[in-house]
């Protein structure tokens, strides 16, 4: 017994520092996604594209995509959104440990999609997008009220906001987790 | 044996590591070698690990205290989800009782909330105010006071000049399903609950005539933000024997126990501002021509903690006085 630990304190002592260059990364298999050079986005998992995804019908006509300022205000609606959430200190570690080009872009494509502005939703359903986030209801009550500041900072109507959140509403129980 | 060999080992590491300070701090060694490392050129993965840490970028960081694992006062529900505290100390809309629960907390957070209420109306005066506690989205528990001020109409009727009656009432109310903005529109927050009402005038009341000078209501109520059209709808419930909510006693000799209906229509204008109108059907137990409730009120979230309720309320026929029809004011604040 004695020897055992003799010899082990022995290695211990022995060990040397690892090379100042090692890298880490492969050391422990990490695997590093480099962004995508036109899109500036990181890859996901494969996934079936589908406006299903978006996770519910999108409104008929126009009149309400342009309370929202078309399709260009709805990407600046969304872009503020996240940029908002980024620096909102109770859930900016949800979003700084997630695609935010990606996201911009997919939200922007849900938002405009459920408004009826015409676009094609090609992101992933609510549940595999959030999948193991942990997000909670305070997250999620957090992220609406920085959609609404976003909304309001556009001019859009209360009630057209209200439009738009009834949308994403059922998706509460794919997104929080705990 | 062996963990003790090598925590012996580590020591005299240590003890190797800082012969040379004249005074020696007690200082574990390896907190020097960390001290002493160059930091690493910030990559970006590993940029954010050597930001240092924010005080606010931490989930420890908000407004409320933490026990344990529980999030006191914390906050973070959405503005006005809360309600406004009722004339019983409930959440709700000022004269009925909705499925929401009392307090800013969201799940895994306790929050409360305080209350003061004046009612205005042309033979007698109301205040009332109250606390309740909310545990999570799940339970609430409610204690308020009434004293109901009979001015002139008192010596009329016969109890003296200015007399005030009061009554406690303790409410709990536990959410069973639906939330009252998320999930499916046709689901809306559901909840059972019941108020305990006890009478400090006990005398009074069983000389007017009432059977009880305490009573038990049971109550399930449904709530839910239709966010397409702004609008909220509640529909309460409430098996009930109370006169006047019971600032008349319970029952009489003849009367006891009844089926009663609170509803509640409200559009919201802003994040802020909910105007609407409420019903609230009464027993007439007494047989003093007892009328329903109702009210036209806007509740208006001052900061995210106070809400300000402002209400018109016809309260019909109190004890025998006809025609009471007044102002409502109400101030809630809720952690």
């Amino acid at each position: 017994m004695l020897l055992t630990t003799t010899a082990a304190a022995a290695l211990m002592l022995l060990q040397q520092a690892p090379a100042e260059s090692t890298d880490w990364d492969a050391e422990f298999g990490v695997e590093v996604k480099e962004r995508d050079a036109v899109t500036g986005e990181l890859p996901v998992d494969p996934y079936t594209q589908s406006n299903a995804n978006a996770g519910a019908k999108p409104y008929d006509g126009a009149v309400l995509a342009a309370d929202f300022g078309g399709r260009e205000g709805i990407a600046r609606i969304a872009a503020r959104t996240v940029d908002l959430s980024e620096a909102d200190p109770r859930i900016a570690d949800i979003f700084a440990a997630n695609d935010m080009v990606r996201l911009k872009r997919t939200l922007g494509e849900q938002f405009c999609y459920l408004l009826g502005a015409g676009c094609e939703y090609t992101g992933r359903d609510m549940k595999t997008a959030h999948a193991e986030m942990g997000v909670t209801k305070a997250d999620l009550n957090a992220l609406v009220e920085n959609l609404q500041i976003a909304m309001r900072e556009a001019g859009v109507p209360f009630a057209a906001q209200n439009r738009l959140l009834s949308k994403l509403a059922p998706a509460s129980k794919d997104i929080i987790e705990r | 044996m062996f963990a003790s060999c090598l925590l012996a080992v580590c020591q005299s590491v240590a003890a190797l590591a800082s012969p040379v300070d004249p005074a020696p701090a007690p200082q574990i060694a390896y907190a020097r070698v960390i001290d002493a490392a160059p930091l690493p050129p910030a990559s970006a993965p590993t940029h954010r690990a050597h930001q240092p840490v924010s005080t606010d970028a931490s989930s420890l960081a908000g407004d409320g205290v933490r026990l344990g694992k529980v999030d006191l006062f914390d906050g973070g529900k959405l503005l006005l989800t809360n309600g406004v505290a009722t004339v019983e100390g409930s959440s709700g809309g000022g004269i009925a009782r909705w499925a929401t629960i009392a307090g800013r907390q969201v799940p895994g957070g306790i929050g409360a909330s305080a209350h003061a209420t004046a009612i205005e109306l042309p033979d007698f005066g109301w205040r009332s105010y109250g606390v309740a506690v909310g545990f999570g989205d799940r339970l609430e528990l409610s204690l308020a006071r009434i004293d109901f001020d009979t001015r002139d109409a008192g010596a009329l009727l016969g109890i003296g000049e200015g007399y005030t009656i009061n009554l406690d009432t303790f409410g709990a109310k536990l959410r069973v399903a639906g939330d009252v903005v998320y999930g499916e529109p046709w689901l809306p927050q559901i909840a059972i609950g019941i108020e305990h009402k006890r009478s400090r005038d006990g005398a009074l009341m069983r000389a007017l005539g009432a059977a009880d000078a305490e009573g038990t209501d049971v109550t399930i109520s449904a709530t839910k933000l239709l966010l397409s059209r702004s609008l909220l709808v509640n529909t309460t419930l409430r098996y009930t024997a109370a006169n006047e909510l019971g600032l008349l006693g319970f029952g009489s000799a003849n009367d006891g126990y009844k089926l009663q209906f609170e509803g509640s229509l409200g559009y919201q204008l802003s994040r802020r501002a909910l105007i609407g109108a409420e019903y609230r059907s009464k027993p007439d137990n007494l047989g003093l021509g007892e009328d329903d409730w109702l009210d036209i009120f806007a509740a208006y979230a001052l900061t995210d903690r106070l809400t300000l309720t402002a209400a018109y309320v016809e309260l019909g026929s109190i004890a025998t006085f006809s025609d009471q029809r007044g102002g409502f004011v109400s101030a809630q604040v809720a952690f």
